[in-house]
């Protein structure tokens, strides 16, 4: 079932944030760069390519793995496009998974990439609604994830106000971690009183409840065990993986249990033998774009009991020291350039287990949980890294 | 070579579409204009489905059963929208609702509306989760999902 084991290699990430020096491509190229450097290795070694982004409404061009093609060394080499709106990073690390586990190839690039601020996000995430019934009321992500946090808080009796501090101080902690990452977009000190009080984007949300709009890709590169035995002197190995859809239909599913997320991290777990993920995972870098929505991911990801994440949050079990400090980087709160996102929180979950993840280190980390999310709230995908195969 | 500040380019996308409804879904709106609001049933789970589908999801089976479901139903969740973006079809604020329409399996996404929605704290004490809304029709009907005007809270 698992096929060959599957190692990353390397990884590499743009300065993400607004980046008007480089063109798209250009940017692009930074990350694959990057990634080969970290490696050791240079074009000539990889067999395939896999590219993933948002919608190209995005940016205006389609196939923008076309437009990469030279900035992803895929002259002459075979290529992938993998699209799942937010959770395309996720599905780009399992395309990479499967490549190499099949046997078909021995090291593929895989490299995920946005520009946001060429375009307008809200106006291209409307887009991924039916056009139909639903676009016509949809405000682009903040108005779904506000929907699917109410729905929590009322489905499980959760203090309102007890809410609004624990996702204050998902907020704090986010921020702060992201100093210690140099690679990461919004870089400010926030008190809990400032995200209570920043200005209100969609009640109960705020602005400092909402990840930005970032430039910036993100390349890793997979091989087989063979290969990473060769070239690289401490790999990460891929423990477990698992991906879930729900319908298309905003409406039609329980987002306040979240099946998709829910059974993407069972299946994970199960392939990983993880069976307790608080005692067991030593980091996690949950995607989270809204403070409200990451604590909904604690309860799906099985870190704590259906309702209970803001009390988990208040006792510090996820911030930096805690039983399992989620996203040391500053997550996706502090950077969103989506098709890299899911990607990034592979990549950032690799550093973790290899020891090189600079100040935003865990000590002695073994195995990281990464995850994304996509579409309107339709999809979850999961990858679980180790340090040991 | 001077170092210039580096610039940007304007570029624009603009492309017209005809979307195909497909049977189901102009029977829907064909209906919506006599103030009806159809579900579909599907054969083997039972689920009714608000809008239409023509086939379950879960099942994959057909559902062939057409069901008159009630105007009025509970609010599942909601939100005020109030940020605009490019192409915003409403004008904001405005209140962006699931409801769960009685007879129905699955939420319905519309607007609440009919009061004044300036003010969040004002909003919430007219719009509750698991409260109950019923249906407001707009006078001139298009075949469009706004031939419902809004839902308004059931007092």
């Amino acid at each position: 079932m698992m096929g060959r084991p599957v190692a990353i290699i390397g990884t590499g990430q743009t300065y993400h944030g607004r980046r008007r020096d480089v063109s798209y491509p250009e940017l692009v190229r930074e990350a694959v760069t990057a990634a080969f450097e970290d490696a050791g290795i240079t074009p000539q070694d990889i067999d395939g390519v896999v590219s993933g982004t948002m919608p190209s409404m995005m940016e205006g061009i389609s196939l923008t793995h076309f437009y990469f093609a030279d900035a992803l060394c895929q002259v002459g080499k075979p290529i992938l496009k993998v699209e799942t709106c937010g959770s395309t990073g996720q599905s780009l690390g399992h395309c990479g998974y499967y490549w190499i586990a099949s046997g078909m190839g021995d090291i593929v690039l895989v490299v995920g990439h946005e520009k946001m601020h060429e375009g307008d996000s809200q106006a291209t995430m409307t887009t991924v609604f039916d056009p139909f019934f639903q676009q016509t009321f949809a405000a682009g992500a903040p108005g779904i994830f506000t929907m699917q946090s109410m729905e929590w808080m009322y489905r499980f009796n959760i203090d309102e106000e007890k809410a609004r501090e624990a996702a204050a101080l998902v907020s704090v902690s986010n921020h702060d971690n992201a100093f210690d990452n140099p690679h990461a977009h919004i870089k400010i000190r926030v008190t809990v009183d400032d995200v209570k009080n920043a200005k209100v984007i969609t009640y109960p949300v705020r602005l400092l409840d909402v990840c930005p709009n970032s430039d910036g890709a993100c390349a890793v590169i997979f091989a087989s065990e063979e290969k990473a035995n060769k070239i690289c002197k401490k790999p990460a190995w891929i423990k477990g993986l698992g991906f879930r859809g729900e319908e298309f239909f905003f409406g039609e599913s329980d987002k306040s249990v979240w099946p998709s997320a829910t059974e993407a991290a069972k299946d994970a777990y199960d392939m990983a033998g993880i069976r307790d993920p608080l005692k067991e995972l030593d980091v996690a870098e949950v995607y989270n774009p809204f403070t409200y929505q990451e604590m909904i991911f604690y309860e799906c990801l099985g870190f704590c009991p259906r309702g209970e994440s803001p009390d988990y949050v208040l006792k510090g079990t996820f911030k930096k020291g805690g039983k399992l400090p989620c996203d040391p980087s500053g997550g996706t709160l502090c950077t969103n350039p989506i098709g890299a996102t899911g990607l990034i929180r592979l990549a950032e979950s690799v550093l973790q287990v290899t020891g090189k993840a600079g100040d935003r280190q865990v000590e002695g980390a073994k195995l990281a949980l990464s995850h994304a999310m996509g579409g309107t709230d339709q999809f979850n995908g999961i990858t679980i890294v180790s340090s040991e195969m | 070579m001077a170092k210039e500040e580096p610039r940007e380019f304007r570029a624009e996308v603009v492309v017209p579409y005809e979307l195909a409804l497909g049977r189901t879904w102009t029977t829907f709106y064909d209906t919506l204009k006599e103030e009806k609001i159809l579900g579909k049933k599907c054969r083997k789970c039972g689920r009714v489905f608000v809008p239409p589908r023509t086939f379950c999801p879960r099942c994959f089976e057909e559902t062939d059963e057409w069901v008159e479901v009630a105007q009025e139903g509970v609010v599942e969740t909601w939100a005020l929208i109030n940020m605009p973006f490019y192409g915003q079809q409403l004008e904001i604020p405005f209140v962006s609702a699931q409801i769960r329409l009685d007879g129905s399996d699955t939420g319905f996404t519309h607007r609440i509306g009919g009061f004044d929605l300036k003010d969040f704290e004002t909003v919430r004490t007219r719009v509750k989760l698991g409260s109950r809304v019923r249906a407001v029709w707009s006078k001139e009907k298009k075949g469009g999902i706004l031939d419902i005007d809004y839902f308004e809270p059931v007092e």
